[in-house]
């Protein structure tokens, strides 16, 4: 029996389709390891080896790929969520309604986009504050650490837009809280200072631009609706690809050398 | 009581309670890691240049620890949900309106400088500080494992920041804010009429300056002072200092710029609780 079935598996991935799809072996060799990364492109943007002391928990908090996994879950929930909401005024808040009670799955679908959102927001400070404690930014990182600034920054406004989507009381007025900062930058805002009041009016400031209107409105919601589930995650996604490739360039993570 | 136990249970708060328990875990960790480097050593270069290879070890890992967090990500989902409160009404302001969680460290500036400071300006200012930092810190030593001994200076300051500045106003904005956004301790009751005395004044009326004009200019002294002062005294004394040869005059006035911005704040914060002071610098154009 077990020799059939021994024969079975050889047939199988001896077979042309199987071959086809996997271009390594399944033996255990150093060579077949490496082709395991570097012939898969879900792997490839690992080394094919790295220090020992990189797989320690108590160094890397793991905090980085931690992040990253909350965007996937994110990025899939988000896109399961877009099935059911429209981003109209009239609709939003039915849409989310319609989530919690009558799509089978739907509360949960939400549950977990927004509790990854938070979880990203919680593992990215703490992945800085990691690499910010094992001196990681220094030479020759300067330029990934600005990068990675960046997507802190990106993480903050995709779960900011995000908040505003169910288009509840606790969204409108946080939003409202939020984008209210606008109104006061210099020059650009129609408060700020320095701001020629005769041009810069609260119809055409800063504030306007990021809302679409004076105050949050139905246009607010389609722009943050845009932003969250278009623009920003393709943004994000090329300074991800960006950072990681970067982590490798700059000779792997660090390392006490 | 009730309202500090209706924060606490708010379903949007879930992530600040976490991270009560997780910031001490991370600090004890890395301290732990840190002492140990301290005592005898950075790790020899013969253990770091032992490699391994990436499959199995490193995926192995990822997979696992990618499956542990989704299994506290899915009971996170399945037992607490996800908060939907009344339709949003343009015309019902909730008091107190809060920002999402992770910005109301800077709503909580609101309270010691104007909007465009506190909203636009600090903010710019922390984000070019923190892109600035690797260019900036030119110590080469302490990279790649933790350690206390060799960069105490960077440490002090991140950690201030990031902790004081960051996490425990946010945590004061999330739980001890109340309506009008005045503190409430926990065990006090949220009363939307509680009486606060305004009785702030500015820096200028405390010295006994009356005078707009002289207010003015007394203010951009105290700030310019501020800013000056004490860079210009340390560089002076120090100027043949190896650490100062080394940093640069460039870097030294951003280092010494965005180090007085950051503990601007505190000071604020203790001029306006302790001494009821308003502002430091009143000009017509605007107010510090």
């Amino acid at each position: 029996m077990n020799e059939e079935r021994k024969g079975l598996k050889e047939k199988i991935t001896n077979s042309d389709i199987w071959k086809s799809i996997f271009r390594h072996g399944y033996e255990n060799t150093g060579r077949r390891y490496t082709l395991q990364i570097l012939q898969n492109v879900w792997l490839h943007l690992h080394p094919p080896r790295i220090s020992r002391h990189a797989l320690n928990f108590r160094f890397t908090w793991c905090m980085g790929g931690i992040t990253f996994l909350m965007f996937l879950v994110t990025a899939v929930t988000g896109v399961l969520l877009m099935f059911y909401y429209r981003p109209v005024a009239e609709y939003a808040f039915r849409d989310v309604q319609a989530l919690e009670f009558d799509i089978p799955f739907g509360m949960l679908l939400r549950n977990m986009h927004r509790w990854a959102a938070h979880g990203m927001v919680i593992s990215v400070m703490l992945h800085m504050f990691r690499v910010f404690l094992t001196g990681s930014y220094k030479k020759p990182r300067e330029f990934n650490w600005a990068v990675g600034v960046i997507l802190l920054l990106i993480t903050f406004f995709l779960s900011f837009t995000g908040y505003l989507l169910p288009w509840d009381q606790l969204a409108y007025w946080a939003v409202t809280v939020g984008t209210n900062m606008a109104r006061a930058t210099p020059v650009l805002g129609h408060e700020g200072p320095f701001t020629p009041t005769d041009i810069v009016t609260q119809a055409n400031d800063v504030r306007f631009a990021l809302l679409g209107g004076t105050i949050v409105g139905p246009s607010t919601l389609l722009r943050f609706y845009i932003l969250h589930c278009v623009a920003v995650p393709l943004v994000a996604s090329l300074l991800m690809a960006l950072h990681f490739w970067r982590v490798r360039k700059d000779g792997g993570i660090s390392g006490p050398l | 009581m009730e309202h500090f136990l209706a924060l606490v249970s708010k379903p949007d708060n879930v992530p600040i309670l976490a991270i009560l328990f997780l910031i001490p875990y991370f600090m004890w960790l890395a301290y732990k890691q840190a002492r140990q480097t301290d005592r005898a050593g950075v790790p020899s270069d013969a253990a770091l240049n032992d490699k391994v290879y990436v499959w199995p070890y490193l995926c192995r890992n990822e997979f696992v620890c990618a499956i542990i967090i989704m299994l506290v990500l899915g009971v996170w989902s399945i037992m607490i949900d996800a908060p939907l409160e009344e339709p949003s009404d343009p015309a019902k302001t909730p008091n107190p309106s809060k920002a999402p969680w992770y910005f109301l460290a800077l709503q909580e500036m609101l309270v010691y400088f104007d909007p465009w400071i506190a909203g636009v300006v600090l903010p710019g200012f922390i984000i070019a500080g923190l892109i600035a930092i690797p260019y900036i810190d030119i110590n080469p030593k302490g990279k790649g494992y933790y350690t206390i001994k060799e960069r105490p200076f960077a440490l002090a300051v991140f950690c201030f920041g990031f902790i004081i500045l960051w996490i425990v106003l946010m945590i004061v904005g999330t739980f001890l804010r109340g309506p009008g956004w005045n503190i409430f301790m926990p065990w006090q009751y949220w009363d939307p009429h509680k009486i606060v005395p305004l009785t702030n004044v500015n820096l200028s009326y405390l010295f006994g300056i009356r005078d707009d004009t002289t207010a003015n200019f007394f203010g951009f002294a105290v700030v310019a002072g501020y800013f000056a002062l004490g860079p210009i005294f340390y560089f002076w004394k120090y100027k043949t200092s190896r650490f100062l040869q080394e940093l640069g005059l460039i870097r030294y006035v951003i280092v010494s710029f965005l180090f007085l911005s950051m503990v601007a704040l505190p000071i604020k914060m203790i001029l306006r609780l302790a001494l009821n002071i308003k502002y430091v610098w009143v000009s017509p154009w605007f107010n510090i």
